[in-house]
């Protein structure tokens, strides 16, 4: 389970987020809407530190995957990635075979059974819903993928090191709509084995893919709560001012 | 910001053009709802005054309320295809679509209570009858549930919902007296079978026009308080 406690995150002197609490139970999808500027991406890269890597900034709160706090001294950042995999918002294959791109993460953390290898890139391509599509030509360049193959592809090597979380930053935003539909598809089946947490600006792909939405805004997490909630009858006026386009 | 239709100019122009749809079809309805209203009073007119004619005017404007139930459906699907309405535009919409289709079986009754005074203009009741029956009462109370629930749609204001669903309760007793009346009038022959039973299905009309403006209001309230009414009142 994932859980945030009294977040609240500064650029600098600009508090990005503000007492931020939530709850995401194992294997459900979560989606984070909100205007441009309001916190959720931020909220996202939390869970796998990614913000650590930005100067100067802060934290205070805790937050919790599994019951352990990931920015006690103790956690290895390193191995924390491993457990929660990350797709952006552009597809960004290295410039590797489909075969490598996979590979990549397993290969990094040590594992040179070439067999077991072969057997994980094949899982995950299939865990991805592109090994039909890439089967024949693991070899090629990745980059010969159309942007919706790419996306899986990054979601397969994601998949590759065996996370139990995978975190998503508009993942369909740069995708036709066909490639977003099969995205869309592959994070319902996906949450049979992960937890999922997705950012988008599409409110109804959030409608289509998630069990539970969070709207912020201005830092704040103004709603929390079942996604069919959110869409018929939310309970803040901002929210559904939100959702329905009359502001944002 | 609700969809009111009450805007004044400014606000009109400045509004995003998916809450100008809306408030189109809102008055769509509201159109067909003045329409329905009128029927409904016409045809008490004529069945307590016997006038063949204005029961005529009645069943002959009967199609331009059908016309009005597949105009406001076919723009409300439109609507959901083209604008994916969430939150209380889906409501509004949702509610739209069951209210068009109630006012138009509740004209349905009116047609069809305008047919029976048509059909039975060479043998009507008596007065005296249609007073024992309450006529006048139960066609007075289901005009003012529907009147109130198009002024409880048009301020978006459920207030009026509690008064609207207890007068149906008051029309449900005077349908129940008027078949305890209908049937000691066969009994002891004051009238003759055929014509209290059809009196009965015309009684039966008008209650369930009070059934049907219940559900309307189950519709407004399921749109502006998000609560979901139906099937739970008689358990409340």
């Amino acid at each position: 389970m994932l859980e945030t406690r009294n977040i609240d995150f500064y650029y600098g002197s600009f508090h990005a987020l503000k007492n931020i609490a939530m709850e995401m139970e194992d294997h459900t999808v979560t989606a984070f809407i909100g205007p441009s500027g309001c916190g959720k991406s931020t909220f996202l890269r939390l869970f796998n530190r990614m913000n650590d890597l930005i100067p100067n900034t802060r934290l205070t709160g805790e937050c919790l995957i599994d019951g352990e706090d990931i920015y006690h001294k103790s956690v290895d950042v390193t191995n924390l990635r491993k457990r929660v995999g990350m797709v952006f918002q552009k597809p960004n294959p290295f410039p590797k075979s489909i075969f490598e791109n996979v590979a990549y993460g397993l290969r990094v953390a040590g594992i040179s059974d070439s067999r077991f290898v072969a057997a994980r890139v094949e899982e995950s391509l299939k865990g991805a819903a592109l090994w039909d599509e890439v089967k024949d030509k693991l070899k090629k360049s990745a980059f010969e993928l159309s942007g919706g193959q790419q996306q899986r592809l990054c979601i397969a090597r994601a998949l590759a090191i065996s996370p139990s979380v995978i975190l998503m930053d508009e993942p369909a935003s740069a995708l036709d709509p066909i490639s977003t539909s099969k995205i869309e598809d592959l994070i319902h089946i996906l949450k049979k084995d992960y937890t999922i947490v997705i950012v988008t600006h599409n409110m109804q792909q959030a409608a289509r893919v998630s069990d539970k939405t969070g709207f912020f805004m201005l830092g704040e997490l103004v709603e929390y709560n079942d996604t069919k909630k959110i869409f018929l009858s939310p309970e803040k006026e901002e929210t559904q001012n939100y959702i329905t386009g009359r502001f944002g | 910001m609700s969809t009111r239709l009450l805007v004044n100019s400014f606000t009109y122009f400045i509004m995003k053009h998916t809450e100008k749809e809306l408030i189109a079809l809102k008055e769509e309805v509201s159109e067909m709802w003045r329409l329905v209203l009128s029927q409904l009073e016409k045809v008490k007119q004529a069945f307590l005054s016997n006038d063949v004619e204005l029961a005529r005017e009645v069943a002959s404007r009967e199609k331009r309320v059908d016309s009005f139930e597949l105009k406001i459906d076919a723009d409300c699907e439109n609507y959901i295809a083209l604008y994916n309405p969430v939150a209380i535009d889906l409501r509004l919409v949702l509610s739209l679509i069951k209210i068009s289709i109630t006012l138009e079986r509740i004209a349905d009754f009116a047609d069809g209570i305008a047919k029976y005074i048509i059909d039975e203009s060479a043998n009507p009741e008596s007065g005296d009858l249609k007073e024992d029956l309450q006529v006048e009462t139960i066609f007075d109370a289901v005009i003012e549930m529907l009147s109130d629930s198009y002024v409880a749609l048009e301020s978006e204001n459920t207030r009026l919902s509690g008064k609207i669903l207890a007068k149906d309760e008051t029309v449900d007793e005077i349908y129940r007296n008027a078949v305890k009346i209908l049937a000691e009038a066969i009994r002891d022959k004051k009238i003759d079978a055929e014509n209290g039973l059809k009196t009965m299905l015309v009684i039966r009309k008008i209650e369930r026009i009070g059934d049907h403006c219940s559900n309307i209001v189950e519709e407004i309230v399921f749109y502006i308080d998000a609560k979901v009414l139906k099937h739970s009142r008689n358990n409340a």
